[in-house]
Parts: structure tokens; sequence; C-alpha cells
């Protein structure tokens, strides 16, 4: 006969095999955790089903020609959604492009020991705090300051290098590039943050090490220690273009809600969001279930944009280690 | 902040609702959503009326005529207001049926950017027409120099601002451009929101802070506000020329001129696409409000009745100094006499 296995209980002891309480404690936070998860889940799947149910008849009645098409007139029934993803990519690119360059730059100053800690802890959290303006504040402060303040400069552009197609016409007011600046400094503290994150997370011994082989210190920070953040900088710049690309009520403002394609920066262009907003609150039935459909590609093009850049996250992770 | 004073004044409201439940028979709580453009006299009649009058209190929420009559549809309100009154197959809805009340009317001007900020910029009818149509580009177009001999026009490219959400303001303005183009007409036609060129000309501002906003900060930009609006936001805004010839300035006279160039039909749906009357301003529109002939409650009939009898005459009052064009006499008359119908 085999006897029960047993404890040997020292009650002097520190170490006590777990009581029923802890079990209890252990079990019910396991629970709620998995609530939690399978919460989330459920709140996804319950927002992507019901947006669908509602775009499903504008898909069946429209079909593709939602997507290809390029005119919004509620009057004919005719609904293109075109130029909208055209100009919530280019704009969220171009904001990407600009508050990537400086949101990185600016986290590699503020760790690698260009300030003391105190200072660096201080711009750090100033440009935190650009997070936590509103989103309609930038749209004025973007109609008057920034407009004005590039006009100069962009009719410059457009009467010298008007042959370029990114320069070729003239700024009229909101349009694409101030809608693209504002939106990139309001993406800055995203990069900036997880970015600044990302760095400090590296051990000090690498960086030690680096100096022990003899680098210079931007030899350290460029091939040492930003190739050993690059995912979570990565991991910043795809949270940065979830923002840019969901961002509604400054884009509104700015980007001059026109319905055309085109590749130069001074005109006026549209997003799906601002086309979400501007055109529910009044929209009848039919338009709904177009908006609806919209909104459905907007959500498409985030998870695109979401698998692509932890595809990408995933092949630098790789490459880093092998 | 803004939320706090207002939770408190709802707070306010229901505790005074609740005191004069004691004091009067019964408290009634009318409920109305709908146009935009008549919000501020709306709100400011809705405040003194529910003030002077012991347990009714009246809200109004501002969300857009559309939504404003899909309310009334849906049931949800006791009244709606909205800019483009109310179409038929709508109307045929409402089993209670349906009363439509002119309240207020207003003016829709075009307000403009130009360097100098010249003050008598007058617009001949197919040379606004043709702006918002995207033929006219340049501010020194020989028509434009044309009508305007003594002013000094620059070579700008001319920026169009229109309003990027469905409005009736801008029902209202291209109901007149169709009125008075036939290939504006044709093309575009009118409506809430209507298909604008595409060009990179012509820019959609939401609201009409938004169009006001971006009118200021573009040179040589040109827009359509409302009449009050304007006057508020201080913009500078052009002659039109009406139906007789003549350049008018937009204000409560040339307002009421064309008001009273049109007599009211028996339904009470009036539309002024392009008024006669040598003094009138051309784009003049009344505004209305949607009432059930019957309601449920008769409490509720009764305050609405009275509400409207506050509007046709204390409201009228204060009309002129917001930036609304008082009712002509006759038309309060009429209005009064179809208010019975709501019970």
């Amino acid at each position: 006969m085999n006897k029960p296995f047993v404890v040997p209980v020292n009650p002097d002891s520190a170490c006590q095999p777990p009581s029923t309480r802890d079990f209890l404690l252990d079990r019910i936070f396991r629970g709620l955790a998995r609530v939690g998860v399978i919460l989330i889940l459920a709140l996804v799947f319950a927002l992507v089903f019901e947006v669908g149910r509602k775009a499903l008849p504008g898909m069946e009645k429209h079909g593709l020609d939602v997507i290809t098409g390029s005119v919004w007139d509620v009057n004919q029934n005719q609904y293109g959604i075109l130029p909208a993803i055209w100009g919530t990519l280019y704009s969220a690119l171009i904001a990407l492009l600009i508050a990537g360059f400086f949101g990185v730059s600016m986290a590699i100053f503020l760790t690698q020991d260009f300030l003391p800690a105190r200072v660096a802890a201080v711009f750090r959290t100033i440009v935190e705090l650009l997070a936590a303006i509103p989103s309609v504040v930038y749209g004025l402060w973007g109609i008057y300051v920034v407009i004005p303040t590039i006009r100069p400069l962009t009719d410059w552009f457009h009467t010298e290098l008007g042959w370029i197609p990114f320069f070729g016409t003239s700024l009229s007011g909101p349009g694409l590039l101030p809608a693209s600046l504002v939106l990139a400094i309001m993406i800055l503290p995203t990069i900036a943050a997880v970015s600044q994150d990302a760095l400090s997370a590296v051990p000090m011994k690498t960086k030690q090490a680096a100096y022990g082989m003899g680098t210079t210190h931007w030899e350290a920070i460029l091939k040492v220690m930003v190739p050993s953040a690059l995912t979570g900088i990565f991991g910043s710049l795809v949270l940065g273009l979830g923002r840019a690309l969901g961002e509604t009520m400054a884009l509104a403002m700015l980007v001059g809600n026109a319905n055309q394609i085109s590749l130069s920066l001074f005109a006026p262009a549209n997003t799906l969001a601002a086309l979400l907003a501007l055109n529910f609150p009044e929209a009848g039935p039919n338009e709904i279930e177009v908006l609806m459909y919209a909104a459905l590609i907007l959500m498409l093009i985030t998870l695109v944009v979401n698998v692509i850049g932890s595809l990408i996250m995933a092949y630098a992770q790789r490459g880093a280690k092998g | 902040m803004k939320s706090f004073m207002k939770t408190a004044a709802l707070a306010a409201t229901l505790s005074l609702c609740a005191n004069s439940t004691v004091f009067a028979e019964e408290s009634v709580r009318l409920t109305g959503s709908g146009a935009s453009f008549p919000a501020p006299i709306y709100l400011t009649w809705f405040k003194d009326f529910s003030k002077q009058t012991a347990g009714v209190t009246v809200d109004y929420q501002s969300k857009g005529s559309g939504a404003g009559v899909q309310d009334f549809l849906n049931n949800t309100v006791d009244f709606a207001a909205s800019d483009s009154a109310m179409k038929e197959e709508d109307m045929a809805k409402v089993a209670e049926g349906v009363q439509l009340l002119p309240m207020t009317a207003g003016e829709i001007v075009l307000a403009f950017n130009l360097p100098g900020a010249p003050k008598e910029l007058k617009l001949p009818r197919d040379v606004y027409s043709n702006i918002f149509l995207g033929k006219i580009t340049q501010w020194n177009d020989a028509a434009l120099v044309a009508a305007n001999p003594d002013m000094q026009l620059p070579d700008l490219p001319i920026t169009v601002v229109v309003r990027a959400d469905s409005s009736g303001t801008t029902a209202v303005f291209t109901k007149h451009l169709a009125a008075i183009n036939p290939e504006f007409n044709s093309t575009l036609g009118e409506g809430n929101t209507v298909n604008w060129p595409a060009t990179d000309k012509f820019i959609k501002s939401p609201k009409n802070d938004g169009v006001t906003a971006t009118v200021r900060q573009t040179p040589g930009a040109i827009g359509y506000i409302e009449y009050g609006f304007a006057k508020l936001a201080k913009v500078d805004f052009a002659q039109l020329q009406n139906k007789a010839g003549n350049y008018v300035v937009p204000n409560a006279e040339s307002g009421a001129e064309a008001l009273a160039a049109v007599k009211m039909p028996e339904n009470l749906v009036a539309w002024l696409p392009d008024p006669d009357g040598a003094k009138s301003y051309p784009i003049t529109s009344y505004t209305w409000m949607i009432f059930r002939k019957h309601n449920e409650s008769p409490a509720k009939a009764k305050a609405m009745r009275e509400m409207v009898e506050y509007g046709l005459t204390e409201g009228q009052k204060i009309a002129d100094s917001m930036g609304y064009i008082p009712l002509p006499q006759v038309v309060i008359d009429q209005v009064r006499k179809a208010s019975a119908n709501i019970q």
C-alpha cells in the first residue's frame, strides 16, 4: 500500500504549503483575469459584428463601387470612399514619417546621457502633456496657428517647385499638409514615450560593453542601443500609426474634406474618420448603411496596418537575434 | 465646468419641477430637437418661457433639421424644428397629423476675406452662383471687376468654403442658387448636402464656426454662413444682387422686405428661393417648428400652444438683436390661428 504523500510541516518555518485561502485567492484571481480577457475579446467581436450587420445592406446594394468610387453624392445615392481611403493612408503616413523621426530622436536624446536625469524627466513630462490636449484644441490651433505659419513657405514651394506633383497646388487653407503636421504632433507623445521605454529597457551592461569595445558615444547609440531596442521602437511606430488612422475631430477641421485624390501636399483631402464624424449626425437610412460600410473598412485598414507592423517587428526581432 | 453648470441647472430645474407639482396641478416637460440655425433664439425663448410659466419646462436639443424630423417620427420628442420644413412622405407617416409653424426667419450671407477688408463688395447673381459652381475662380475676374469698378480686386484665386456636415443652411442656400442659375440646378441641385465641385479650391469645414474660422484664415476665401453668426463673428459680408437687380445688404429690414414679398399659404410652408421686391435680400428663409395635431396629453398640448404664443409675442421682440428676422404681422396672425390645431 502506498502511503499518501504528506508534507512535513514545521510550524516555525517561514515555508508553508499554500493554505486553502491562498489556493482560493489564486483561483479567484485566475478566474477574474480570464473573464476580463473574454470580455475584451467579446467586446471587439460584438463591435465588429454590430457594425458589420448594419453595413451588410449597404454592401449588398453598392458592393465594391463604394471602395472604388470617388463621388459622394447623397442626393444621387452615389457613395464612393476611395478619396477618403487615400487621404487616410496618405495623411497617416506623412504624420508617421514626421513624428517617427522626431519621436525616436527625442527618445535617444532623453535616454542616452545627453541630459542630467532630472532634466530629462522634466522634458519627458512635457512631451507627455501633449497627449492630454483635446483633439478640438489641436484642430483650432491648426486653423489659427499652423496654417498661417506655413502659408508663406508653401507659397514659395508652389511657385518655385510647382512642377513636382507634391507641390502642384497652392495651399488654400485646410489641406493635407496642415492636417498631417498637427496629426504628427498628436502622435508624437505615443512614439516618444514608448521608444523611451524601449531604450531605457536595454541593460546598462550592453552599453558598457560597447564602450569597452572602444566605440564612440554615437557608435554605441546607433550600432548597439537602437538595434537592441528596435522591437520596442517599431511597436511605438505601429501604435502611433494606429492613432493617426483613427484621429477624427482635428482632421475634420483641418483636412478640407474634399473628395479628391491628389498627390499634392497642399490640396484639401478627406479621411474616413472625418467622413464618418461629419455625416453621421444627419444621415438617412441609406447613407447610414454606407457609413457603417466605411467604418468597417477603416477597421480593416487598422487591422491590416497592425498585422503588417507585427510582421515587421517579428522580422526585425529575428534579424536582431540571428 | 460647462457640464457641471449644466448638471447644476438640470438639478435646479428638476427640483423646481418637484416643487411646482406641489402648487400647480401637474408639471409638464416638453422636449424638442432639430435645427441648429434657430437654436440660439429658441433656447433663449424656452429659458424665459420656462421661467415665466410655472410647471412647464422646455428642453431643446440642437442636432440638425434632419435629426430633429427623425426624432419626431420616432416619437422621442414632443416637437421638432427644421429649416427645410418637412417632406410630404414624412408627414404621411405621422398618424396624429402634423402642424408646421414658421417661428422665425433668417438670412444667409456670403462672408469673404480680401486683403484690406473692403466693405462694399458687390456680387451680381450670375457671379456668386458661378463662384459656387467653380466657374469663376479668380477675384480679378472680368465680371467681378465690372460689378466693383471702384475696388482694387487682387489677383488671388477664390477659395470657396462650404459646409462639410449635412445642414439646413446648405439646403436653403442651394435652393436659392438652383432657382437663379439653371446650370446649378441641373448639375448640383439642392439639398442638405450637395456634391460640390472637386477641385483644390473647394474646402469643406464643419458647422458655421468651422466655415467662419476657415474664411477668416484664408486670404481670398468666400463662404456662406448665417447672418446672426456673421454678425456675432464680425466677418465682412457681401452685398448681393436681388431679383429686381439691386444690391442689398443683409439685415433685418432687407430680410423683412423679402418675407413681405411672399404670401403665406394655408399650410404655412412658404419658400422664398428668390423673393421679389426692390429691397429684398435674396437669400432669406423661414424656419419651422413641427407639432403633432393630436397629442396624448392635453396638458402638453396646452403648454405647447402657450410656448408658441410666447414665441410670437415676446419672442419676436428679441429676434432682430439676435440676428433673426421678426415675422410679419400677417404671418403672426396666421400662425396663432393655426396653433389652435395642436390639441
